[in-house]
């Protein structure tokens, strides 16, 4: 039993790692995607080379234990999204 | 904002019917932490159904498995915030994470389940990553 939000796609709720067309990668929960872009709740973002960290050194990171988050909400245009994965996946 | 206590009732009693003593206030975690010998699991609940929605019968399922941890307790985040604060101030190298569930041995951190790694799956490949971690490190109960 739980809070289901079944007009949402089916990234809702999932924890997702956005590559950009930029130095910049995200992970947070999915809120939604669409023509826009993705919607995060509770999300970090990463530059490439950061604290010493490649984009893939940080995922590898993360898909351990979990991140700090940085914001409560951050939306990434479409325009910018290299990638979507789920977090558990990696 | 917590949610109605009607609503969050079902979720809390799914655990507390298999057994996992509920914390709700800081003095209760305090005192479950503060026992450090053998094995304790502690479950971070949720309300969120995406993924504490397998996480709690995940759990239930691996603690009707032969071994079990010796002590079961969980806090219900989002709802008693104390408390789950305080559990969380155990483990502070862990980013917040709900639902979760940490294991314990003599004390120590040896297991965490975020809920990255919950998300998207069923309540039986959860209880089986718990139940490899019941295998690995709690005793076989007596014949």
């Amino acid at each position: 039993m739980g809070t289901f939000h079944q007009n949402k796609g089916e990234l809702h709720g999932i924890t997702v790692i956005v590559d950009t067309t930029g130095p910049e990668i995200v992970v947070g929960r999915c809120d939604d995607m669409d023509e826009r872009g993705i919607f995060l709740h509770e999300a970090d973002v990463h530059r490439d080379g950061e604290g010493g960290r490649s984009k893939e050194e940080y995922v590898r990171r993360v898909s351990q234990l979990g991140f700090w988050k940085k914001h409560d909400h951050l939306m990434i245009p479409r325009e910018k999204i290299v990638s979507v994965r789920r977090l558990g996946e990696v | 904002m917590p949610y109605s206590e009607l609503l969050v009732r079902p979720m809390r009693e799914e655990l507390s019917s298999a057994g996992v003593k509920e914390l709700r206030t800081p003095d209760e975690v305090d005192a479950f932490m503060n026992e450090k010998s053998g094995t304790a699991m502690l479950v971070v609940n949720s309300v969120c159904g995406c993924a504490a929605g397998m996480a709690r019968p995940g759990v239930r399922l691996a603690l009707d498995g032969d071994r079990r941890p010796d002590r079961v307790a969980s806090v219900f985040a989002g709802q008693d915030l104390e408390a789950t604060a305080r559990a969380r101030s155990y483990i502070p190298d862990i980013p917040p994470s709900s639902p979760s569930v940490a294991f314990f041995k003599d004390g120590e951190l040896v297991y965490f389940l975020p809920r990255h790694r919950i998300e998207g799956r069923d309540a039986h490949s959860v209880a089986r990553d718990l139940t490899q971690v019941f295998a690995e490190h709690c005793a076989v109960p007596a014949a």
